[in-house]
This record gives C-alpha cells, structure tokens and sequence, in this order.
C-alpha cells in the first residue's frame, strides 16, 4: 500500500470529478438529441425532455425516413463516401508503391515526392479551385465530390512508410518470378499490408461523409446534396428558399424533434465506426508526431 | 528426393546502369502507378495555385485567365479600403488567437490530470468520451449547438436558469458568439489534441520519478520537476506551429454557427470570401483576400517552424 498525503486524497477526489464532468460534457449534448428525437413532440415543444425520452415515440424517425428529400440526400451520401474512398484508396496505393521505392531502384523518385509535397504546403484557395472545378465540367455532378479530394498526400506518406517496411524478399520475389510491378501491388502488398489499408479507408470514410463544403460548392441544386450538406442547409440553416416547400412541408420539417433525428441519423454512421477508428488512432497519430 | 527449385537468379531485379532506354523499360510500370495522381494533382492543386493570378486581374470568367486584364494590387488596396474589412481582420485575429491559447493549455492540462487517473477502467471511458467529438462534423455539432444553446428553452439555457442566472443569446448576441465559438472548439478538440501529450508522459523515463519519490518529491513536485520538463519539447513543438494558424478562425464551424446577428463580431476572413467571393462573383477580390490569408500563414509557418527548431530542435523535413 502506498502512502498518499491528504493533500493528495482530495486532489484526488475533485480530480476524478472533474474528468467525469468533461467526459460527460462531451458526451451529453448527443444524448440530448437523441432523448428529443424519442420523445412526442409536445414534450420537444414545452422544452422539457432531457436526457431521457419523454413519451417514447418513434414518430420523429419514421417521418425522418419517409421523407424522400432527406432519403435522397442519405443515398447521395453513403455514395459519395464509397466511391469517393475507393478511388482515393486506389490512386493514393498506386502512388505510394512507387514512392517506396529508394532512388536507386526509381530514379525520378525524390523529383515525384516533391511534387506531392509541395501541394500540401500551397493552396490555390477557395475561388481558384472552384472555377478549376467547373471548369472541368464537374459541376452538378458527384464526380465533383470524389475526384478533386482523389490525392490524398497524408495518406500516401502513411502507406509508402508502411510498404517500406515490409520485408524486402516480398518485393523481391515475385519481382524474380516473373510478376511484374502491376501484380506485385495488388497480389502481394495490398493483400498484405490490409489493417493499414482499413485504417485509412476508415479515416477517408469519416472525412468525405463529413464533409459538407464541397456538395453546397458544386451543387446548385438541392436535390444533389449528400446528407451532410443536406443537414446544413435544412437543419442547421433552415434555409427552406431553394427546396421550394409549401407550408405544410415547411411545418414539418421545422418540428424539432424531426430535425433532432435527422442529426442523429447524420451522426450515426460515425458513431458506428467509431470503435474501430479508436483501435488505430492514438497508434497512428503517435507514430506520425513523435517520429517528426 | 527432389529438392525444391527456388529461383535464386537475382538478375530480374537489377537495373541496368546506362541507357535510359533499357531503364525505362525496366521501370515504366511505376511511372504509370504515378500517373494518376500526378495528373490529378495537377489539375485540381497545381491550376488552382497558378489561377492565383486572378488575384491580380480583373477576372472575368468569360475571358478566361489568359484573357482578364491585369490591374496590379488595385484588390489588394481595395481590401484595406472595404469598410468593413478591418473589421473582419480583427474578428478573424481575436478568435483565433483565442483559439490557439486555449487548444494549446487546455489539452495540457486534461492530459496532466488524466494522468493522475489510476482507475484503468476509468480512465478508458474518460478517454473514449472526450475523443468522440473530434470526428463529428461541424454541420452535426452546428446542429447540436443550435438546439442546446438556444435563447428559448435550450437545456444549456435551462440549466442557467436553474441556477438562477438569466438567459444568454449564445449565438445572437455578437460577444457572446465569439465566447460560444472558443469554448465549442475547444470542446471538439481538446480530448483529441490531449493526445500527443498523454504519448509523451507515458514515453517518460519511469525511473525519473522513482529517483524523484526517494529524494523525497510529493506528487506535485513530480509533476512539475518530472512530468512537465517530459512534455516541454512536444508543447513548443505544438505551440510554435499553431502560430500558422493566427488568421485562420475556423470556417467550418463559424459556418454553421453565425447568422447575420452577429457578423460585426463573428464575420472572419474565411466566410467574407464566401460570401463576397462566391455568392457575389467577385471572383478576383475574393482571390485576393484568400491569397493574403495565405500569405500571412505561409509565413508565420516559416517562423514558427524556425522557431520549433530554434527551441525544441524540431524539423518536419
């Protein structure tokens, strides 16, 4: 047993409060929605619901998902997140095969990495972009969502480092056999380096289902919209002008416990992974900044 | 018995060493992995970074980049002259500098005092909550926020209330915004930046405190003659390179989060592009402000990173 001072004991005491009540600050406006998303609406209405539902209903959820607005946005979403992660996983691989290589095997190397380098350091900003954008005919189009993020530089230093340290007969190998650069990527080293793989196909899931930006930029019509910006326009904007809802629509929409399951429903995906993401970041994040 | 025949031929790996021909022919396939993404980089980053040049023409978007006429720094004295550009540079500087302040001691302090923690399961929970935010977009939080912060019955507001203080326009009133928007940010991310600290306080040397605990050292003095000299270099490392960030106030969540109550005290640099820029087609002005923002970050980074290597002995490269 050790010996702890009194002193001690009582910064003890207010410090596992004190951590609790953060813990529970980040967790309790969540836990909030979703009470609200459960309870009637007239609960929702006379501000009474707090952290528990208040005459439990899945009104809110089934109005939510019946409505063809926002399950046209959610399809929008989950597509632009899937293709937008395989191409990006795709493009970034390929790159970071070639880039693993040590200049003497790949002349031409340190001139391709400097390349990359340079456009995480410099931006064009917001309105070059753009007219980039539509200037290749992207707009109104989901390509405009997937392809201008395609080329992820942080991804692609994570994966080169990670097929650098793979055991050197791997490359060697098949190379020997007769297989050619093409096939010992996508037989051998995909196959083999899958849990980093998973992790940055994790982390480019979050970030393009997150993402909001991109869909209000190169959109011009609501219909286009993946959830997130869906989510901005009409529920955190309430910005009803460019849907062209009647009244009644409006009405609907407005009610506060709809809007609190929509949110809820935005969420939840990343709640989903969540687990899964934890698993990998503080490894990665640890790896990536003290290595620096 | 047969043996098993392994190719043991090395020659399919080796590189002939003159004629760039029989080179290429040996390493074409990893020129053409490249291809992609070079092209890809190309059109959507590096034509951006040379459409820059707007900045400095009167683009209009008919004549092309080659085409507008060029008008020198007439948009950049035109953004020091804009009534309200002053303004917006002081809102942007304030909330960011604010920014910084907090996400650069707060995430120190949780990590000192998560440390302190001894109830592993406790401390896994802890750790499991506060981490969550930081992968919720801002359009979910801007949402969230909306709703708890609200002037008419929001909880956060009820809770004041029973405590007996009146209700507070988090969100309309202009300095209340700006003290809304500091606190919500630091509340996304201090469990995520606590991270980096929690790594370097276990890569400490434990027997650094048994010799401190024999000398007679109480756990405060550990943490201060141990504890905090362990993390010293990653805090200039952190704090240094912040200072790239001083006009960069956070768009995404001032997006979802202002309405035109508060533009004299929450308008930054980032949403007055949008808005003059894009929703106003003033392509070139816009461009202008953008590039300006650029600037003063790329160079406050060049600083600052000779500050990091200055202080803390830190390169990136």
């Amino acid at each position: 047993m050790r010996f702890y001072s009194k002193t001690y004991k009582t910064f003890q005491f207010f410090n596992y409060t004190c951590i609790a009540l953060l813990s529970l600050a980040c967790i309790l406006p969540l836990i909030h929605i979703l009470a609200v998303s459960f309870s009637s609406r007239d609960a929702a209405t006379a501000n009474i619901v707090n952290f528990i539902p208040i005459d439990f209903t899945t009104a809110a959820y089934k109005e939510t998902l019946g409505n063809n607005n926002f399950i046209r946005a959610l399809l929008i979403g989950v597509q632009r997140t899937v293709l937008g992660t395989v191409l990006s996983l795709i493009v970034t691989m390929m790159a970071a095969y070639s880039l693993s290589k040590e200049q003497h095997r790949f002349r031409g190397r340190n001139i391709y990495s400097w390349y990359f380098i340079i456009i995480m350091l410099f931006h064009g900003g917001l309105i070059p972009t753009y007219l980039v954008v539509s200037g290749t005919g992207l707009m109104d189009s989901i390509w405009a969502l997937v392809i201008p993020s395609a080329v992820n530089v942080w991804n692609m230093i994570l994966m080169l480092n990670f097929f650098r340290n793979l055991p050197q007969e791997l490359e060697e190998a098949p190379l020997m056999d007769g297989a050619g650069h093409f096939r010992t990527l996508f037989s051998i080293f995909i196959p083999v380096s899958m849990p980093s793989v998973a992790t940055i196909m994790l982390f480019t899931m979050v970030v393009h289902w997150n993402s909001w930006f991109d869909g209000i930029l190169y959109m011009t019509k609501v219909e286009d919209y993946p959830l997130a910006s869906f989510l901005h326009t009409i529920v955190v904007k309430e910005n009803f002008s460019e849907v062209g809802v009647d009244l009644a629509a409006l009405h609907q929409i407005s009610n506060r416990t709809v809007k609190s399951s929509q949110i809820f429903i935005g969420a939840l995906p990343i709640l989903l992974v969540y687990p899964f993401l934890q698993k990998y970041f503080v490894k990665g994040i640890v790896l990536g900044s003290v290595k620096g | 018995m047969t043996e098993p025949v392994f190719n043991t031929d090395k020659k399919a790996l080796r590189l002939p060493t003159r004629g760039w021909r029989a080179y290429l022919q040996k390493t074409w396939p990893l020129h053409v992995l490249l291809l992609p993404a070079v092209l890809l980089a190309l059109v959507y980053n590096y034509i951006p970074i040379m459409g820059i040049v707007i900045a400095f023409q009167d683009y209009k978007p008919w004549l092309g980049f080659g085409g507008s006429p060029w008008v020198g720094l007439d948009h950049f004295r035109y953004l020091f002259e804009y009534p309200d550009s002053m303004q917006i540079i002081r809102n942007t500087l304030i909330i960011a500098f604010a920014k910084i302040m907090t996400n650069m001691f707060v995430p120190v302090i949780f990590a000192l005092l998560l440390n302190e923690i001894r109830i592993k399961w406790f401390k896994r929970t802890a750790q499991t909550l506060v981490y969550l935010p930081h992968f919720l977009s801002w359009v979910i939080l801007g949402g969230i926020f909306v709703d708890i912060l609200s002037i008419r019955g929001g909880i956060v507001n009820r809770f004041l209330g029973t405590l007996g203080i009146d209700p507070i326009a988090f969100l309309s009133n202009g300095d209340w915004f700006r003290f809304t928007v500091i606190v919500t940010d630091a509340w996304k991310d201090f469990g995520f930046s606590a991270i980096i600290f929690l790594a370097a306080i276990a890569g400490t040397n434990p027997s650094l405190y048994e010799a401190a605990e024999i000398d007679g050292a109480n756990r405060w003095q550990q943490v201060l003659h141990v504890t905090l000299p362990a993390i010293a270099p990653i805090f200039i490392v952190v704090a240094t390179l912040s200072l790239g960030r001083v006009l960069d106030a956070g768009f995404d969540q001032i997006f979802n989060l202002y309405n035109p109550l508060v533009y004299s005290k929450g308008d930054i640099i980032d949403t007055f592009v949008y808005r003059v820029g894009l929703l106003g087609s003033q392509y070139s002005f816009a461009t202008a402000i953008g590039f300006f923002k650029s600037l003063i970050g790329f160079i406050m980074i060049v600083i600052s990173y000779r500050l990091a290597y200055k202080w803390a002995g830190y390169r990136i490269f």
